[in-house]
């Protein structure tokens, strides 16, 4: 397609993506620069400096948090992933009745909005009288973190070419043998791109960890959302920098690999 | 030979089936079964200090989204909840028609960009959509709040005089919903756009039509579903937004989603909780159920 076609370039359309960019963009490098305010103050320039950084690392509660964030994520992948990938390879194949609503199963913790979720999800432990803990936040990460995995493995289960299986097949490979030669490997980046979705968006999550975490089992998020709560500060510059650029790298990672093996 | 083959395949559909069932497992017990127990509780009484009264079935929580019972026990009208059902159905219609003006341009120069730069730039659209949700609003209180930089900025060309208390508002929530949802506008029209065949348009401007008349005739119409989508993306996770109203409208601009919140902390009320928390969901699969008929089905088969 001829892209550069001077008829094509409608007016107000370049401008407004600027905007557009810069609207997406400027909170985020504003939040970035007064982190490494010298000042008391969380808005107020006064001097470049480190200091909100040192703070952050030696608060025993941000490092806690922190630790539970990893914990659960890590674990909420794990087990996300696995289930996501086996249920992927169940799905793959010959249409069977009941499967378009196994489908939406799958699919429906993206469909209900955050907050049902997190509402629905602590009745259901305050109906089996499970304590809140991390525990529940690991149980809670693992529902919403399944179709995250499943969909990027599913695609490429989809773009596979079943031939090859049957290639392995006819080259005398055992089912077991041909699955763990040809298809698992080709599966492969499916598999770590969904896991990766998994992780960032269990790291992130807010609402449904808010609800269901009991005391003492406080996230990364959940810890600042209560330091907003209370006041902005300098402290909460500086974390709230370091999660964005911690994600922004992990981002840009993958979508390095991910031209690179194109 | 036929039975054969019928036992295999009925061996295979049962391997299958294992294979699926833990995530499906998974997701009926914690997340059907508890979608279950909340409609449950929508149909209870409250108890006194948070939960439910067991086996005491009302359906006073439904009642309570229109109506209060006064000191004698009568029904009396309360506007009070449905003030909040406008404000969050009118916050988010904004906030849509907003991520549209701005969205639908944004997407339309994307689609016309060399693939090198079209890609970069979309991984510009979906950078924000991996990182923390909380971090960001926070950004805007940090821009928003008096003395802060949209004060300031404004002060500079002397159209403030550095307190415009634009924090706490309404007009802070748009801001903050319209930043977080502006890229799920994007990328469906975007979608959309990339598949358009151009010919169309060409075609369109040799016969005679000018720039607008070609937009508003063919590739408007062409990128409808991504319009319809965009604006299904937008709207729903907006009327239920929690952190949103939360910290930018700073408990004075209520949405839904603050309000089911309410009940489970200071109310004590979980049936109204459940019950608004119902409603909602019926809402949000119902627009999704009426998306499904009218489009999917024009896309034609093949792609479910």
């Amino acid at each position: 397609m001829n892209t550069q076609n001077p008829l094509w370039r409608f007016t107000g359309v370049r401008p407004t993506a600027w905007l557009f960019f810069a609207f997406l963009y400027v909170p985020i490098l504003v939040l970035v620069v007064l982190s490494f305010n010298g000042g008391q103050s969380a808005t107020i320039w006064e001097s470049f400096s480190l200091k909100w950084y040192s703070v952050v690392a030696n608060d025993p509660e941000i490092v806690r948090a922190a630790k539970n964030s990893l914990i659960v994520a890590t674990f909420a992948t794990l087990i996300a992933t696995s289930l996501a990938t086996l249920a992927a390879l169940g799905m793959r194949g010959r249409a069977f009745r009941g499967q378009t609503l196994m489908s939406g199963v799958l699919g429906l913790p993206l469909l209900v909005p955050e907050i049902v979720t997190a509402v629905a999800t602590l009745m259901f432990f305050a109906f089996i009288g499970l304590k809140l803990s991390l525990f529940t936040i690991l149980i809670a990460h693992v529902v919403f973190c399944i179709p995250f995995a499943y969909l990027p493995i599913r695609a490429r289960l989809e773009g596979m070419d079943p031939r090859l299986a049957e290639a392995a097949a006819d080259l005398y490979a055992s089912p077991w043998k041909a699955f763990w030669k040809v298809t698992f490997p080709l599966l492969m980046p499916g598999i770590l791109s969904g896991a990766m979705l998994a992780f960032i968006i269990s790291m992130d999550d807010f609402v449904i960890t808010y609800f269901v975490a009991g005391a003492g089992a406080t996230t990364l998020p959940v810890y600042i959302f209560s330091s907003i709560r209370m006041g902005i500060s300098p402290k909460i510059n500086a974390i709230s920098s370091i999660i964005l650029v911690i994600s922004i790298a992990f981002v840009a990672l993958s979508y390095y690999v991910g031209q690179r093996k194109r | 030979m036929s039975t054969l083959r019928a036992l295999a395949e009925r061996r295979q559909l049962r391997r299958r089936l294992l294979l699926t069932s833990p995530a499906m497992l998974c997701l009926l017990l914690f997340l059907v079964l508890p979608l279950g127990i909340m409609f449950l509780v929508s149909v209870l009484v409250p108890g006194d200090y948070g939960g439910v009264k067991w086996g005491q079935y009302s359906l006073e929580a439904y009642l309570n989204f229109l109506y209060e019972r006064d000191l004698d026990d009568a029904l009396v009208f309360n506007t009070d909840y449905l003030q909040i059902f406008q404000r969050s159905f009118w916050l988010s219609v904004l906030t849509t028609v907003g991520c549209l003006l701005i969205g639908f341009p944004t997407a339309l120069y994307l689609a016309l960009q060399s693939e090198r730069k079209r890609n970069l730039l979309l991984f510009l659209v979906t950078v924000p959509f991996w990182t923390n949700l909380l971090v960001r609003v926070y950004a805007w209180i940090l821009l928003l709040r008096n003395g802060g930089l949209v004060d300031s900025g404004l002060g500079i060309f002397g159209l403030s005089d550095g307190a415009l208390g634009l924090l706490y508002t309404d007009v802070a929530v748009v801001i903050g919903l319209l930043y977080t949802f502006l890229p799920f506008m994007v990328l469906p029209i975007y979608t959309s756009l990339e598949k358009l065949d151009w010919r169309l348009v060409e075609a369109a401007f040799d016969l005679g039509a000018n720039r607008f008349q070609a937009l508003k005739r063919i590739i408007v119409p062409l990128a409808m579903p991504g319009i319809v989508a965009g604006a299904i993306l937008v709207f729903i996770p907006s009327l239920g937004n929690y952190i949103i109203p939360e910290l930018l409208g700073g408990g004075k601009s209520l949405m839904i989603g603050n309000l089911i919140q309410l009940q489970f902390g200071a109310s004590h009320n979980w049936p109204l909780g459940a019950a608004l928390s119902f409603a909602l969901l019926g809402f949000v699969l119902l627009a999704m159920l009426l998306y499904s008929l009218r489009f999917k089905q024009a896309a034609g088969g093949g792609h479910p």
